[in-house]
């Protein structure tokens, strides 16, 4: 039997398909069979993705669609195309629907903020921020078991960075007036 | 030459049995999300926009070359033809999606093709590293150099409390995907291996087949990596990663183990057959060949298999992908059969051309 789309090969595939005009059934060859589902064997990625979740956390069935006009200054993305792809559109989305999105990051990724790498560039207050915060927390701990020596050695730090800090802030400042 | 090189040489540079607990896990994968600071995500870019990052992404081919002392191959998505593109992903050097759409899509490779950054995915960088066995420290090193040089550059996306803004809000934080390739036999044959997958989510990992569909996986191999990105440090991602596969080796490792105990004569007979058919069969099929392969590892990792040297595998894997041998034989209209039998043909001369010495095979 020829294929029975481009009648030159041997049919091998037999499928089955149901669409508006009925069920519809067909002989293929394996070639003419690929145009009509992907090959089975090929790495997992079409089916399911992240996206088909995350579009349902957003904005699922019962959820109420945004109707909000507001577009990102930036690239023009609305929050209810967010809702539609599950995708952001640029770095200031993030701080134009600052307010939608944080209750769902918090549901993904729970309510802890950044504490990975910081980019040396951009995030040199941040990085002596982050700092402080850890010793912070060593100091506590330090506290709680008594050893207090080890505590003022964090203090001592820590008052260094803050001041660090306080001068780069009012440099900053200075520089913007 | 160096570029016909990736697309036809039947290697995967990674899956060196060589590395740590190479018996269980073939390779340790670290990427990175990151975008520039000004562009929209490529998602929402126009192409101009899409050419403005192709642009930046190029320009950084000498700054890489002189971090790391050795050069970077810059590839146009564009430029090569659908089956090279399809064997880049076969070679676990780009994704699935990056194919989808080739215009400004380039991909740097390094000579080594063991750190890959793709431009214009999801996210205007997605710089990988890999590195054999279970290592993720290597190219968690790797791909750190590559963001530091990209970053001395250029200014990224970056915010106070969501760490490295992404497209996908998933990736925002770190923007750090590790991931482990784990070949796992004996929990699939002792059937544990849905345990495995139902308990990985409270973990904050994702567990998956490689191949095959969401009915069978085929091959025994598994991908797993963490879910969570921000709130975490790198390392601890990392560490968390490692803990949970160092666990599932010990399982794996006893399961093939106990299989040994109970029928060890059934076990030598069933790797050896399996090595027989691959060794002379003149037709295999993708799913037939990837269930020998399994075998036969698994034959060799217990030293049952002493003919042939182990570094056959990566071999075996990426020799019997359909794109790859379509790409090898310059055709990408071939029967299903045909391609049946060049994977046949491949196979078998991989298998002769690592014959353990002092044997002559058959």
């Amino acid at each position: 039997m020829l294929c029975d789309d481009c009648g030159q090969n041997e049919a091998q595939v037999h499928i089955v398909q149901i669409g508006p005009d009925g069920r519809l059934e067909k002989n293929l060859c394996e070639n003419c069979a690929k145009e009509y589902g992907g090959n089975i064997y090929a790495p997992q990625n079409e089916g399911v993705s992240l996206n088909d979740f995350l579009k349902g956390v957003f904005g699922g069935a019962n959820a109420v669609r945004s109707q909000d006009p507001t577009a990102c200054p930036n690239c023009g993305m609305r929050y209810q195309d967010f809702q539609a792809t599950g995708k952001i559109g640029c770095a200031v989305c993030y701080t134009t629907f600052r307010s939608e999105l944080e209750p769902l990051l918090r549901r993904i990724h729970g309510s802890s903020p950044h504490s990975g790498k910081i980019p040396r560039r951009t995030g040199g207050v941040m990085a002596t921020k982050q700092k402080i915060t850890i010793l912070r927390r060593n100091l506590d701990k330090a506290v709680a078991q008594e050893e207090y020596e080890k505590a003022a050695q964090y203090r001592d730090k820590i008052r260094e960075l803050e001041q660090l800090l306080a001068q780069g802030e009012g440099g900053a400042a200075g520089g913007n007036e | 030459m160096e570029m016909n090189d990736i697309f036809r040489t039947p290697t995967l540079p990674g899956f060196s049995p060589t590395g740590k607990d190479g018996d269980v896990v073939l390779v340790s994968f670290v990427r990175l999300a990151r975008n520039f600071r000004q562009l929209p995500f490529p998602g929402r870019a126009g192409f101009q926009q899409l050419q403005a990052v192709a642009s930046m992404a190029a320009s950084l081919q000498g700054d890489l070359e002189n971090a790391f002392g050795e050069s970077f191959d810059l590839i146009d998505m564009n430029a090569i033809t659908p089956l090279e593109r399809e064997v880049l992903a076969e070679k676990h050097l780009v994704s699935q999606s990056f194919l989808q759409n080739p215009q400004y899509r380039l991909v740097l490779v390094s000579q080594d093709r063991r750190i890959s950054v793709m431009v214009n995915e999801d996210d205007h960088l997605r710089i990988q590293g890999q590195a054999p066995g279970l290592d993720l420290n290597t190219p968690l090193e790797a791909v750190s150099k590559v963001d530091d040089t990209v970053e001395s550059r250029q200014d990224m996306a970056f915010d106070e409390d969501f760490g490295y803004l992404t497209a996908c809000p998933t990736n925002l934080g770190t923007g750090l995907r590790a991931s482990v390739l784990l070949h796992l036999p004996g929990l699939v044959y002792t059937r544990n291996m849905n345990n495995i997958i139902n308990i990985s989510p409270q973990l904050g990992l994702a567990v998956r087949g490689l191949y095959g569909d969401d009915r069978e996986v085929v091959g025994n191999i598994f991908i797993m990596s963490n879910q969570l990105t921000l709130g975490f440090s790198e390392k601890e991602i990392i560490d968390n990663l490692k803990s949970a596969v160092t666990e599932i080796i010990a399982h794996e490792r006893r399961a093939r183990k106990a299989i040994e105990l109970y029928r060890k004569d059934r076990l030598a007979d069933d790797v050896w057959r399996a090595y027989g058919i691959l060794r002379y069969a003149r037709y295999l099929s993708q799913k037939e060949a990837l269930e020998l392969i399994s075998k036969v590892r698994l034959g060799m990792d217990m030293h049952l298999i002493d003919e042939v040297d182990e570094k056959c595998y990566d071999g075996l894997l990426i020799g019997g992908r359909t794109s790859f041998l379509q790409n090898a034989a310059g055709s990408d209209n071939m029967s299903g059969a045909e391609v049946d039998k060049l994977r046949a043909d491949m196979v078998r001369r991989i298998l002769m051309a690592y014959r353990a010495e002092g044997r002559t095979g058959a």
